[in-house]
C-alpha cells in the first residue's frame, strides 16, 4: 500500500473515525460522504459528522488464518474476523492476545492498537487497530460528558474514544 | 519543586506472552533455572509479533488518559523514553500521539538514555508543566529490548512499558524533589545498525548501576531531609531481581518497602519500563500522605531520582479502567523458546538478506 493512502486512512485506522448522519442517527465506518437509507439522503451530503467509534464490540462471524497473506507468515494462524462495533457498523478486523480455539460467535472485544504491516525491513510500518477480548476492567467507566475530574468550563472529553474528539 | 506538580494519571503496558529462564537454558544446554535463580527473574514477558514500543506505549497511554478523563487536547508535550525504537529515524512519540488524539498541538521527541529515558522524560514534562508552558506533559518509558541468542541478557531483556500524565491539577503523586546523577561510563551500549546489544558483564555492576543508584538516592534523601525510613515505597531500576534488592538492602530500605516497586521477577526487565512500571504498581496500592521514592538508571550512565508524595487525590483517583499491574505480574501465557524466536524475528526466512 503507498505511504500516501495509508496516511490518508490514518483517522480511521489508528482512531476508529468514522461518521454519523445528523439526520438518523446512523453510524458508519468507514466514512461516507452521503447517508444512503435517509429517506431524503441528498439533505445528508456534506452534513455527515465526525463519529469516533468507541472500539467495543463483539464478534458477528470469524476465519482462522492458515495461509498467510505476505508479511502475515509468522503469525500464522490468525484470527480474523466480522466485528460489528457497539455504535453498529460492522468491520473486518484480526482478534489477538485470545487461542483460537476460545473465538466464537458473540464473542465481547475491544480495539486494541498494533503493528499492522512492515513494507519489508527498510520501509514503513503501518499501525492501526485489531481487536482483543473484552474482560472486565476495559469498559470505559461511564462518566458524564466532559469528566469529573476537569474544570467544568473545559471543553473536553472523558475518553479518547468519545465523539466529541473526532 | 516550587509548585504542586506531579503525576495526575498513569498506566501501564505488558505484553500477553511470557518465557522461563529454565526454557531459554534447555535450548542453549545451560541451567536455565539456575541463571534465573542468580538473576532473580521467574519469567519474562515477551512481545506478539505485531507489538513495538509504538504499541505498548500507545495502551499505556490510552489506559492513562480514561482513567484520569483527560482531554488528549489538552497534552502539551509527548516524550517517549526508549532503546528499541521501532525506528532509527522517525519518531515514536508522533504515532502515538496520533493514536490517542492529541495531535496537532503539542511538542513530541523520542527520548533515549539506556534504560533511564523514561525518568528523563518525566523531569522534562515536570519543567514544562512547573513553568506553565503546557497544561499537561506525557512521559512514557517502553521497550521490547533483546539479548543476543544465549547471552546472559536474553535471560532478562522483556517488554513492557508505563505512562504518566504530568499536571498541576488533581495532583496523585506530587514531586517534591528531583535530581539526577550522570557520568560516562561505558557499561552497555548498542552501535548505529547492531541487532544486539553488548555489555561489559560485571562492570555493569559496582562501578556503573550500584554507584550511580546509590549515589543519587543519597543526594536525593539529603536534599529532602529523609532517611530510607521516610518512605512508604521505593523503587529502583531493576535490570534483574538481585541488583535493585541488593542496592536497597546496602541503602537501608527493608523487603516491604521494596515489595510492590520491584516487578522485573515476575515480567523481566523491561528496561525504560522498568522502573515505571514499578512506580505503577507503586501507585496502585499506596496511600494518600505516603512518601514514594524512585530511583531509576540508564547506561552510559546516569540515574534520576524523584522523591514523590501521594496525595489524597489518589483515594479517589478511578483506576477502574485497565489492567492493575498486579494482573500483568501474574497472568500471561506461556510459550517455548521456538515460538519466542518466531515472534522476536531471530529465524531467518527465506529471502532475507
Amino acid at each position: 500500500m503507498s505511504i500516501a493512502r495509508f496516511w490518508r486512512e490514518t483517522p480511521r485506522r489508528y482512531n476508529l473515525g468514522g461518521c454519523r448522519c445528523p439526520t438518523c442517527q446512523t453510524v458508519y465506518f468507514p466514512p461516507r460522504s452521503v447517508c444512503p437509507v435517509c429517506v431524503n439522503h441528498r439533505r445528508s451530503i456534506g452534513r455527515m459528522e465526525p463519529f469516533q467509534l468507541s472500539g467495543e464490540g463483539e464478534v458477528v462471524t470469524f476465519t482462522l488464518v492458515h495461509e498467510a497473506a505476505e508479511g502475515f507468515e509468522m503469525q500464522v494462524p490468525y484470527v480474523m474476523a466480522i466485528v460489528r462495533a457497539k455504535e453498529g457498523p460492522q468491520l473486518t478486523a484480526a482478534v489477538v492476545d485470545i487461542d483460537p480455539a476460545d473465538v466464537k460467535i458473540g464473542l465481547k472485544v475491544r480495539a486494541t492498537f498494533r503493528k499492522l504491516r512492515e513494507e519489508g525491513r527498510a520501509g514503513v510500518i503501518h499501525y492501526g487497530y485489531k481487536f482483543a477480548p473484552m474482560d472486565a476492567t476495559h469498559h470505559p467507566p461511564d462518566r458524564p460528558a466532559g469528566g469529573t475530574r476537569l474544570p467544568a468550563t473545559t471543553a473536553t472529553t472523558t475518553t479518547v474514544g468519545s465523539e466529541a474528539r473526532a | 519543586m516550587k509548585q504542586d506538580v506531579g503525576i495526575v494519571s498513569y498506566g501501564a503496558y505488558v505484553p500477553r506472552y511470557r518465557i522461563t529462564p529454565a526454557e531459554i537454558g534447555r535450548v542453549w544446554g545451560t541451567d536455565g533455572a539456575a541463571m534465573g535463580a542468580s538473576l532473580g527473574v521467574r519469567r519474562k514477558s515477551v512481545p506478539a509479533p505485531d507489538e513495538d514500543t509504538i504499541t505498548i506505549s500507545t495502551e499505556a497511554l490510552r489506559t492513562a488518559l480514561i482513567r484520569g478523563a483527560i482531554d488528549p487536547q489538552e497534552i502539551g508535550a509527548l516524550y517517549i523514553g526508549s532503546e528499541s525504537h521501532p525506528y532509527a529515524v522517525k519518531p515514536s512519540a508522533t504515532v502515538v500521539a496520533q493514536a490517542v488524539g492529541a495531535t496537532p498541538n503539542l511538542t513530541a521527541a523520542d527520548f533515549e538514555f539506556a534504560c533511564k529515558a523514561g525518568t528523563a522524560a518525566i523531569q522534562t514534562c515536570l519543567g514544562l508543566v512547573g513553568a506553565e508552558m503546557i497544561r499537561y506533559g506525557v512521559a512514557i518509558g517502553s521497550d521490547t529490548s533483546q539479548g543476543a541468542p544465549g547471552d546472559a541478557l536474553e535471560y532478562s531483556a522483556s517488554a513492557g512499558g508505563a505512562a504518566f500524565v504530568i499536571g498541576r491539577e488533581h495532583v496523585l503523586a506530587r514531586v517534591r524533589h528531583t535530581l539526577s546523577y550522570t557520568t560516562d561510563t561505558p557499561d552497555f551500549w548498542r552501535r548505529e545498525g547492531q541487532r544486539y546489544p553488548s555489555h561489559g558483564g560485571r562492570f555493569t555492576g559496582e562501578p556503573a548501576y550500584f554507584r550511580h543508584v546509590t549515589e543519587c538516592t543519597r543526594r536525593i534523601m539529603d536534599r529532602a531531609g529523609t532517611t530510607a525510613a521516610s518512605y512508604a515505597h521505593v523503587v529502583f531500576h531493576q535490570p534483574n531481581g538481585k541488583f535493585p534488592q541488593r542496592v536497597g538492602k546496602q541503602l537501608g530500605f527493608s523487603e516491604a518497602q521494596m515489595r510492590y516497586g520491584l516487578v522485573t521477577p515476575s515480567i523481566g526487565n523491561t528496561y525504560s519500563g522498568a522502573a515505571l512500571i514499578g512506580l505503577a504498581n507503586v501507585l496502585d496500592v499506596a496511600k494518600p500522605g505516603d512518601l514514594v521514592l524512585m530511583v531509576g538508571y540508564g547506561s552510559g550512565a546516569g540515574s534520576d531520582a524523584f522523591d514523590f508524595q501521594v496525595t489524597d487525590e489518589l483515594a479517589t483517583y478511578d483506576r477502574s479502567f485497565g489492567t492493575p499491574v498486579q494482573e500483568f505480574l501474574e497472568g500471561g501465557v506461556e510459550i517455548p523458546y521456538s515460538v519466542y524466536a518466531k515472534f522476536r524475528g531471530k529465524i531467518h526466512m527465506g529471502g532475507e538478506a
